[in-house]
C-alpha cells in the first residue's frame, strides 16, 4: 500500500516558488493562506544557503490528529492526513502542534477572527463527493483521484520537491544522491516520519561544541 | 375544564425545557467528521494519463498507475541514461 510523502531535495531547490503558485493555482487557495512555502536558511551566507519547499508533511503520527479536541482529521489509506472542515471550529491548536507551521487559518472577519483550518490536502480533496464542485470549493483539487500527484510536485523545475509513495521518491533520492556524491540530508523526514522514541530510551544527548581551532575571533 | 387546560399548557411550556442534542457524540480519539471515498473508486479520466489507467474500485490497478505516473519525476529514467 502506498504511503504518501513529500520529499523536498535541498540541493536542487532554487527558491524559484513554482511550488507555492502551482498550489495556490491549482487549489484556488484564498488570499492569506499559503499552504506551501520555499524557506531559506543562511540566506545570503555564501556556500550556506538552502531553500526548503515546506507544507503539511502527513505525518505518521501527526500531532495535529492528537491534538484536536473535535477530532476532526483523519488518515487516508494512502497516509494523507485530511480533515473535516464542517466539524473544525478554527481553535488553532493544530497550528500550535505542527512543527511544519502546515495548518492555515483564513481570516473570516473583522477583529483577527479566524475561519476553519486550510492546510496541504496532497491533493487529494477531503470528505466530499470525489471531483465534486463542493469538495474544490472546501479543500481544492483531488488530484489522487484523476491518477495525478500534487501540483507542487508535478510543477518543480528542478525536481527538488518529490511527492508519492515514501518507498519511491526515496529511492529516487539514493540514485540523485549516490551520483551526486553528496546532499544525503532529507529535512524533516526524522520529524514527519520516524519512528517514536521506545518506552526507556535515553534521550539524546545535546553534541558538545567543537573546540576553537586558533581562528580570529 | 380549566385544570385540563392548565395540565395542556402546563406540558406545553415544560417541552420547551427539553435540549436537543446539538453536537455530534464524540468518542475520545476517533475521527467525527464524515467519509472520505477512496481516489481508487473514481473513474479513471478519459485523457490520456502518464501513469496509465486504472480500473474502478480496484486499488491495486490504481496503485500500479500513481506508481508509473512516480517514476516520470527521476530524470535518470524519464530522460534516458
Amino acid at each position: 500500500m502506498a504511503r504518501m510523502k513529500f520529499l523536498c531535495d535541498a540541493e536542487r531547490c532554487i527558491e524559484c516558488n513554482g511550488c507555492v503558485t502551482a498550489c495556490k493555482n491549482e487549489n484556488e487557495v484564498p488570499w492569506g493562506v499559503n499552504r506551501r512555502r520555499v524557506v531559506t536558511l543562511n540566506d545570503g551566507v555564501v556556500g550556506a544557503e538552502k531553500s526548503i519547499s515546506v507544507a503539511c508533511m502527513h505525518c505518521s503520527d501527526a500531532p495535529c490528529m492528537a491534538v484536536c479536541p473535535v477530532d476532526c482529521f483523519y488518515r487516508t489509506d494512502d497516509g494523507v492526513v485530511l480533515h473535516d472542515k464542517d466539524l473544525c471550529i478554527g481553535c488553532g491548536y493544530c497550528f500550535y502542534a505542527c512543527p511544519f507551521g502546515a495548518p492555515q487559518f483564513p481570516q473570516a472577519g473583522a477583529f483577527g477572527l479566524r475561519g476553519k483550518m486550510d492546510k496541504c490536502t496532497f491533493c487529494a480533496g477531503g470528505p466530499e463527493a470525489d471531483r465534486s464542485e463542493t469538495e474544490f470549493h472546501k479543500y481544492g483539487r483531488n488530484r489522487l483521484a484523476e491518477g495525478k500527484l500534487p501540483a507542487c510536485a508535478e510543477m518543480c523545475s528542478t525536481k527538488a520537491l518529490l511527492g508519492g509513495d515514501g518507498d519511491m521518491i526515496a529511492d529516487i533520492y539514493r540514485e540523485r544522491v549516490l551520483r551526486r556524491g553528496r546532499g544525503a540530508e532529507v529535512w524533516g523526514w526524522s520529524t514527519a516520519y520516524g519512528l517514536p522514541p521506545k518506552p526507556g530510551a535515553q534521550p539524546p544527548q545535546p553534541q558538545q561544541p567543537a573546540a576553537p581551532t586558533g581562528g580570529k575571533s | 375544564m380549566i385544570r385540563l387546560a392548565f395540565i395542556v399548557a402546563a406540558a406545553l411550556a415544560l417541552g420547551a425545557c427539553g435540549e436537543k442534542e446539538q453536537v455530534v457524540v464524540y468518542k475520545q480519539g476517533k475521527y467525527q467528521g464524515k467519509p472520505d471515498t477512496p481516489p481508487w473508486k473514481n473513474e479513471s479520466p478519459v485523457a490520456e494519463l502518464r501513469g496509465g489507467k486504472w480500473t474502478t474500485g480496484d486499488e491495486k490497478s490504481w496503485e500500479e498507475a500513481i506508481k508509473q505516473r512516480q517514476l516520470t519525476q527521476n530524470e535518470y529514467k524519464r530522460i534516458g541514461q
